[in-house]
């Protein structure tokens, strides 16, 4: 039996495998071909759309553009209309380059506060009896059964000048005035950080809770102190989660919009808002598009480097 | 008796009075919550020595480890090393280095790092930790794999690079959890001489536990048989085999047969004990059994003869039964001998020539002997 079974493949006549047989090959293509087509509708063909429409001008017309593409032939001739004049209006004005260079700061600075923040909540689950740690990531997903829009309204009512903190703090005496914080950097952050906290905390865990706990009695044994080995031993051992949760935290807060116009007040200039604005105050959808392209590549390049660094580490067998 | 201990080394500082221990558990208890892991447990290890803590799974040996290496604090009593008291140092600061039976190895680190890790800690000179780390390589024979990670090595390889970690820092003590578990029998036996060489050449005391009998018994200097949480009987391996000092101990380690039975007269050193067959084993060397005392005999399968026709000699003992079953081992062949009362008794002997002159077969009549010095009397 196990002779034939050896055989067969040298002899080049081997009847088809039974696990891998010819239906259950279909499926698992099938099986793959469902996400790729959800890309493909849903991603990629929009996507394609927008570029599209980054190289059109600007016209009073209904939709306000032109030229206006209908069908796959009537694209080529139309072809000579594209122009790369948007993106060339995006580097001569300086307001689109430090909308940009100020959305990567405010987003990678919320994203170190995240992680400040995070790591010690991921740490402690991690580290909490097997039996509660189910509840704790309950109480992680928990805010998540409420809208997202609503969550960020009730910021405004804990922040503003007479909310609920300033509130506080002033019967306990601490300041004698109220805190300005509402339509300031601060509030920005705030809202990332407790909008997008799960984000950090899921993976990190995830990423602590794996790691055997023996490696830290080990460094302890060879005489490195606790703190010390956290440092050597922990952290390097994380890193995967904390790469992860910075990259689900970095690039949604990039292009977010959401809380930079409720709680960063109007003069915020962050690149998700100058958006909005270009497309609707503005109704220029060419430029607009152009902002979204450029924003999709400013992000897929760190990406695309992160993967690369992960592949890289994957063929080292980590 | 007292000749069975210099079997294996003239090393026996035990047997010396004057001689000071270097690691006490003095009067130790461990409780984790309701359960009691080690019980007011008192041990001397001696410096130099190879000392095995063995028992099965949940008798506390591990515990007893994890408490010298500082990661768990006794309950109440104390433990010294060299005289010190070791409550309240933590285990970055204590003198013993230990090598985990999952080995530890850090993932992200180098064969080399995993080495210098503790010497770094220390603070030594990066000349002196290079020094060092390619000592040790060239001790567990793994020079050439210095720049690899934990995961591109074999088992083996790990658990030399474990052992080259643990003992880099010279440790006073260098304990050792289920040192050779993951092994494969083979790459086992090969392991448990390279540590007994390697703690003769560094002088290290050694603490090993383990589950494995025959690991304990062929590297220890001294075994303890542990039960429950309590220490059973501290002797060396030969001891520890032919004069075990209860009826646990002698069942716990290797094969036996045990009889009970009352002791009905004793001259002496020497006894005779009543079985409840009626039969009579007639014992020298027997110890506190008074008259009147049930006791258990015991004796080991190899020193039980067994033959078809009475043995000629009338001072030893000699049974008759029947052979119930016989197991052939190729270098042994222990045959299951059925007395008159259903007692199996199970006797071993040595296939020294190809062909047996006494050829036994299923449902023979047969004699079982053996000398009145083949066993021991338990009373506990």
């Amino acid at each position: 039996m196990a002779d034939a079974a050896i055989s067969a493949p040298a002899t080049g006549t081997a009847p088809p495998r039974v696990e891998g047989g010819l239906i259950p090959a279909i499926t698992s293509r099938l099986v793959i071909a469902i996400p790729y087509l959800w890309l493909l509708f849903f991603f990629l063909i929009p996507f394609f759309i927008v570029f599209k429409i980054s190289l059109s001008q600007t016209a009073i017309a209904m939709p306000p553009y032109v030229p206006v593409v209908n069908g796959i032939s009537d694209l080529f001739s139309k072809i000579g209309e594209f122009s790369l004049d948007n993106y060339i209006w995006l580097t001569d004005d300086p307001l689109y380059y430090r909308a940009y260079i100020r959305s990567v700061i405010i987003a990678g600075v919320a994203t170190f506060l995240t992680l400040l923040i995070g790591y010690p909540i991921a740490y402690g689950m991690a580290r909490a009896p097997t039996t509660i740690r189910p509840t704790l990531l309950m109480l992680v997903i928990l805010p998540f059964w409420t809208s997202f829009l609503i969550r960020v309204y009730a910021w405004i009512g804990i922040l503003k000048p007479e909310g609920l903190l300033n509130q506080f703090l002033m019967s306990l005496n601490i300041i004698d005035s109220p805190l300005i914080i509402l339509n300031t950097d601060w509030a920005i952050y705030i809202g990332i950080v407790y909008s997008y906290l799960p984000f950090m905390v899921l993976p990190l865990y995830s990423s602590l809770e794996k790691m055997d706990y023996t490696l830290i009695e080990a460094a302890n044994d060879l005489g490195c102190p606790p703190l010390s080995a956290f440092w050597k031993i922990t952290f390097p051992l994380s890193l995967p989660g904390v790469v992860a949760g910075c990259m689900l935290v970095f690039i949604p807060a990039v292009g977010e919009f959401v809380i930079p116009d409720l709680l960063g007040g109007s003069e915020t200039l962050m690149i998700g808002k100058t958006l909005w604005n270009e497309f609707n105050n503005n109704r220029d959808w060419p430029v607009s598009s152009a902002v979204a392209v450029i924003l999709l590549l400013l992000l897929v390049v760190p990406i695309m480097i992160f993967q690369h660094y992960q592949a890289k580490a994957q063929e080292e067998g980590r | 008796m007292e000749s069975l201990g210099s079997i294996r080394r003239s090393f026996a500082p035990w047997t010396d009075p004057n001689a000071k221990p270097y690691i006490v558990f003095d009067g130790v208890t461990k409780r984790f919550g309701d359960f009691t892991a080690v019980n007011n447990l008192s041990l001397s290890i001696f410096e130099r020595e190879f000392f095995a803590l063995l028992g099965a799974s949940g008798c506390g040996k591990s515990t007893l480890l994890r408490m010298l290496a500082g990661f768990e604090e006794p309950t109440s009593g104390r433990i010294l090393l060299d005289g010190q008291d070791l409550r309240g140092i933590p285990p970055y600061k204590r003198p013993v280095n230990m090598m985990f039976q999952s080995y530890a190895l850090f993932p992200h680190m180098t064969v080399e790092q995993n080495i210098a890790f503790g010497l770094k800690q220390e603070g030594m000179a990066k000349d002196k930790i290079a020094e060092r780390v390619a000592e040790m390589l060239k001790l567990v024979k793994l020079g050439q794999f210095a720049k690899r990670k934990p995961h591109q090595l074999s088992g083996g390889q790990r658990q030399r690079v474990a052992l080259a970690r643990s003992v880099a820092k010279r440790p006073k003590v260098l304990l050792l959890d289920e040192p050779l578990g993951a092994l494969d029998k083979k790459l086992r036996e090969e392991t448990q001489f390279e540590l007994m060489d390697l703690q003769q050449n560094l002088g290290l005391t050694f603490v090993v536990v383990t589950h494995d009998q025959e690991e304990a018994m062929t590297m220890a200097d001294r075994i303890a048989i542990l039960d429950k949480g309590e220490v059973m009987q501290v002797a060396t391996p030969a001891e520890i085999y032919e004069a075990p000092g209860s009826r646990f101990v002698a069942n716990f380690v290797g094969n036996v047969n045990m009889f009970e039975g009352k002791v009905k007269s004793r001259n002496a050193d020497e006894v005779r004990i009543a079985g409840g067959s009626g039969a009579e084993i007639l014992v020298h060397n027997a110890g506190d059994a008074e008259t009147g005392k049930d006791v258990a005999f015991a004796i080991r399968p190899e020193k039980i003869k067994v033959s078809s026709k009475k043995p000629a000699n009338g001072a030893g003992n000699a049974m008759e039964g029947e052979i119930y079953d016989i197991a052939y081992l190729g270098d042994m062949t222990v045959y299951h001998v059925r007395l008159p009362d259903g007692q199996v008794v199970k006797a071993s002997a040595l296939n020294a020539a190809r062909v047996t002159e006494d050829p036994l077969s299923w449902n023979d009549r047969a004699w079982i002997s053996f000398s009145p010095d083949a066993g021991v009397v338990l009373t506990r």
